[in-house]
């Protein structure tokens, strides 16, 4: 057995010493497409909020002629109930902004978990959830949604739970795929190799790096759920008594808007839901684009490579 | 007695990639080469020594990001002359390579045999029956079966993936053969059978090759001359005994040093510190911060290679010395 | 060996792990023969204090799964793993929790290792963290920085707060066998330690891990590295298919081997010096899968000496006689 010498204690190699941007800075603040995404959405959530100080009118009150065209008055027009339509619009934001929020946290809750465990745990478990996905997968969304209305009844709160358990599965599938993949790295074998509990490897190892997904998930959940929340009001199966965008599509829809040619009751709501809609999808994207590892390498791309001129005497003596 | 010669040259070879915001990796720096027929050469360096990317250069093989300086000549040829233009008539026909995870690199769903013909075709070499004619040969050559042509990859081990990779690079019966790397993810004695049929192939078809490699032992073994390259340079070039024997740059000498040997009794010793960045220019020797025995002139004055024995050449302060010394 | 038993770190006799083929529901339905991967097929070692042990191997002979079962990440079908005296193969992992802190591993993957979301002290940190070791914030930093030191990854104040991406391989081996030495270890199983790591730089984890050794620590070390074996380790034991086929002092089995295998892989190691070269004695083709193991004596397919009684014949591990060392033991009729 031979004994073995170094020559010198280990040397840090002179990289900058910089920390991980943080995952914010990189992703929402740092990207432009997300940051405009991101106000937009903040603006509609913010005007919502601030509806009963905005609006001008009653969104319940007749204040003038059925399908009044937008004028001074009133900037939006009027409904086929002489209902002010910048009130109704704002009223509306609030119940399709919060019907998207909260189903999407339905189906982000249901779903992270479902995908967190069955990944986790693998084996039979994972087969039954993964079984119960598919089921889940396979209904289809309006028949559902009507079925549902008739049994429960339509209100604000119902729709809610529909929608989330509609959509929860996608969100399964991806958290159990990269729960999976996480479970099988290195550093998480060494660390249940130490003795660390499931809890502590799940809560210090693999959710970090779920997390991040998860995030861009839900912001694109939010996008679907305020869509679905849309197409449910238009089909008349939401809750009579809110007033929100697909409402108030399906009421010009009913009302004959087209008929009477009035725009504006129909496009304010219908731009609305696809602006907010679109700002949702570029901050999730966004988020999406900077987790992706992106493999810098340079693609053998024949054809592309640059000569240069040799510069006399590279390394002078 | 004439001297052949070299088939294949790279004169002041220099690549440099874009990092963007105006920065750049200068990744080969006057790289020289010669490479005669028949003769099996190891270009041998760690990690980040710019061996991958100097036998890419020999093919033109480079990204966008790259440019490229220099001469690479092929049979009195400078391929490189006008860029791209000039080096794709003799990719694969004169000249091939197995790059390295060529093995795992294989087409799934196609076979074999089809993946063989493929460059053929593309390169115009063969086509239908004659092609998979020679697709057959190709793989009996490499010590596959004729009658394997019909599989899929996954159907074959590791080391008949390698081999089917090298009879890919011979389709078009090219002059040198580049191997990156060919048996680093092998076990042992696949790798002895691979070492074996690369030498047999360069006696039996008169090739030349450059085999890469981190390997000294390997390169001890299957190759008669090496270059060694740190920091995007050659260092130190000779035959491979002389190397061994007698190392005229540190760099040789200490990486011979730190590779145990079966039999040997001598101590282990590893290199402290790490590479330079290639980001910026190194001011003197890029070894100097490491070397046993860095002096005065290394820390500002970088050493040009100069002739130190019979086609033995090394770039350090130290042989200068001594050959001022001796003609004093 | 003296009449005392010398007190042994790890003692493994006849562990048998092997991992079944997934037949999926068709074959289930069907009741297609269940096949098994016989990852180890019946291994017997030990490891002393002080002693590094070196299990060599190509890929697929079982070395990293016999690791794998030792620290019970797999558990093995039959068998015995005693652990300073204790039975370990059939302890619940609860019980198996507190002897944890004194068997630690190391991993080959110097990049995959370490989580990236983890400073340098939070890797090393967590261990004590996990054993409620440490009575407080300054007392656990304080064995932090010892674990640092004991790695050479000095002054351990220049490392402690970075991210691994700002190390380098070696750094980052080094921080992982600084987590593994914040427990005060006993045993240290090494997969592949040095493998993804530049040749320059190996030799100071050996050396690194030599000087633990010497201080007392036993040392499982998993390698395909002969040379690496030789240079480093007391004992080698060769593994073929699952089994230990030749086993004793690493400079006998190196300079003097006795199996058929062992010789035909002495061969074909490249040597640093080219004038010094073996002649290869090659092996056709390659090893089989260790789903259909064949009968008899493993190795006889690809023996260049096998008799007809290899066919039928399975060796036992037993000492050579043309061995110098009586500890030196073959699988093989013919030694």
């Amino acid at each position: 057995m031979n004994a073995t010498t170094t020559i010198d204690p280990v040397q840090l190699a002179d990289a900058p010493v910089s920390s991980r941007k943080g995952f914010i800075r990189s992703t929402i603040l740092g990207e432009r497409k997300a940051l405009i995404g991101l106000l937009i959405v903040l603006f509609f959530i913010i005007v919502s909020l601030l509806a009963p100080q905005l609006a001008p009118y009653s969104p319940h009150q007749k204040v003038g002629p059925v399908y009044a065209p937008p004028s001074s008055k009133y900037p939006l027009g009027l409904d086929d109930g002489g209902v002010d339509m910048l009130s109704l619009m704002l009223y509306g934001g609030r119940i399709s902004l919060l019907v998207g929020f909260a189903a999407a946290a339905v189906a982000i809750i249901i779903g992270g978990g479902v995908g967190l465990i069955a990944g986790y745990a693998g084996g039979k478990t994972d087969g039954v959830l993964m079984r119960i996905t598919d089921y889940f997968l396979v209904i289809p969304d309006v028949p559902l949604m009507i079925v549902a209305a008739a049994i429960f009844g339509q209100s604000t709160l119902n729709i809610i739970v529909i929608i989330g358990l509609i959509y929860w599965t996608s969100t399964a599938r991806l958290i159990r795929a990269q729960v999976k993949s996480v479970r099988e790295r290195v550093y998480v074998k060494r660390a249940r190799a130490l003795g660390a509990t499931n809890t502590r490897l799940i809560g210090h190892h693999v959710l970090p790096q779920v997390a991040p997904l998860l995030v861009a998930n839900t912001v694109l959940m939010i996008a679907t759920a305020i869509f679905a929340e849309t197409y449910v009001a238009f089909l008349g199966l939401g809750d009579p008594a809110a007033i929100s965008w697909g409402g108030l599509i399906e009421n010009a829809q009913n009302g004959g808007a087209v008929f009477h040619d009035a725009w504006w009751a129909v496009v304010p709501p219908g731009l609305a839901v696809t602006v907010v809609i679109l700002a949702c999808t570029m901050m999730g994207q966004s988020i999406e684009d900077s987790l992706n590892p992106r493999l810098r390498v340079g693609h053998l791309s024949v054809r592309r490579f640059r000569m240069r001129a040799l510069r006399g005497g590279i390394t002078d003596p | 007695m004439t001297i052949a010669e070299p088939i294949l040259s790279a004169r002041d070879l220099h690549v440099w990639f874009d990092l963007g915001e105006g920065r750049e990796l200068h990744a080969v720096r006057g790289f020289d080469i010669d490479l005669y027929p028949g003769e099996r050469m190891g270009l041998v360096g760690e990690s980040g020594c710019g061996k991958t990317t100097a036998i890419l250069a020999l093919m033109g093989l480079l990204p966008a990001s790259a440019s490229v300086a220099g001469q690479v000549v092929l049979e009195g040829e400078d391929i490189l002359a006008r860029g791209e233009d000039s080096m794709s008539p003799h990719r694969w026909h004169e000249i091939a390579m197995v790059f390295q995870g060529a093995m795992n690199a294989f087409n799934p769903v196609k076979r074999v045999g089809a993946q063989i013909v493929e460059p053929m075709e593309l390169h115009g070499t063969a086509s239908g029956r004659e092609a998979r004619q020679r697709a057959g040969d190709l793989l009996e050559m490499v010590g596959i079966g004729r009658d394997r042509a019909n599989r899929y990859p996954h159907e074959f081990s590791g080391g008949m993936r390698q081999r089917a990779a090298i009879a890919m690079a011979l389709a078009c019966s090219p002059k040198v053969l580049l191997a990156d790397e060919p048996t680093t993810a092998l076990d042992v004695m696949v790798q002895a059978q691979i070492l074996e049929l690369l030498v047999s192939l360069t006696k039996d078809l008169g090739l030349a090759m450059i085999l890469v490699t981190h390997d000294l032992p390997v390169v001890a073994q299957a190759c008669t001359r090496a270059s060694v390259m740190y920091a995007g340079e050659v260092v130190e070039r000779g035959s491979t005994a002389t190397l061994y024997h007698e190392p005229r740059h540190p760099y040789t000498r200490m990486l011979f040093a730190a590779t145990p040997d079966l039999w040997g009794d001598e101590d282990v010793i590893s290199i402290a510190g790490t590479p330079p960045r290639l980001d910026h220019e190194p001011v003197g020797c890029p070894f100097a911060p490491r070397c046993d025995s860095a002096f005065e002139p290394c820390a500002t004055r970088a050493p040009k290679p100069i002739r130190v024995g019979d086609r033995h050449d090394a770039a350090c302060h130290l042989n200068e010395r001594e050959i001022a010394g001796a003609t004093t | 060996m003296s009449a005392q038993e010398q007190d042994t770190l790890l003692d493994v006799e006849g562990l048998v792990t092997r991992y079944p083929i997934g037949r999926g529901m068709v074959g289930t339905v069907t009741r297609r023969e269940q096949l098994w991967v016989h990852a180890v097929s019946g291994v017997s070692f030990s490891v002393a204090p002080g002693e590094m042990v070196a299990l060599v191997g190509e890929s697929g002979c079982g070395k990293t799964s016999t690791a794998q079962s030792v620290i019970r990440m797999v558990d093995a079908d039959s068998g015995s793993i005693r652990f300073r005296g204790r039975e370990i193969a059939r302890l619940s992992h609860r019980d198996l929790r507190p002897l944890r802190r004194e068997m630690q591993i190391i991993y080959q993957d110097p990049y995959e290792s370490l989580d990236p979301r983890f400073r340098v002290r939070d890797t090393i940190e967590e261990p004590l963290k996990i054993h409620g070791i440490g009575a407080g914030k300054q007392d656990r930093e304080d064995k932090v920085l010892e674990a640092m030191t004991r790695a050479g990854l000095t002054p351990p104040e220049l490392f402690i707060d970075r991210y691994p991406h700002e190390l380098s391989g070696g750094q980052r081996q080094r921080v992982a066998i600084a987590a593994a030495l914040v427990l005060d270890p006993k045993l240290l199983i090494a997969d592949e330690p040095v493998s993804m790591l530049d040749v320059s730089v190996r030799a100071g984890i050996l050396s690194l891990l030599d000087d633990l050794r010497q201080a007392g620590m036993g040392i499982l070390m998993i390698t395909h590295d002969l040379s690496t074996a030789a240079h480093f380790a007391n004992r080698i034991a060769v593994m073929y298919l699952g089994r230990i086929v030749e086993e004793g002092p690493a400079r006998d089995v190196v300079r003097n081997p006795q199996h058929p295998y062992t010789k035909a892989l002495i061969s074909v190691v490249p040597k640093r010096d080219p004038n010094e070269q073996t002649p290869p004695q090659i092996l056709t083709g390659e090893t089989p899968n260790p789903v259909h193991v064949p009968s008899g004596c493993r190795f006889h397919p690809r023996c260049p000496v096998a008799e007809e009684r290899c066919k039928s014949i399975d060796p036992e591990l037993r000492p050579a006689k043309a061995a110098a060392a009586r500890d030196h033991r073959a699988a093989c009729v013919l030694t």
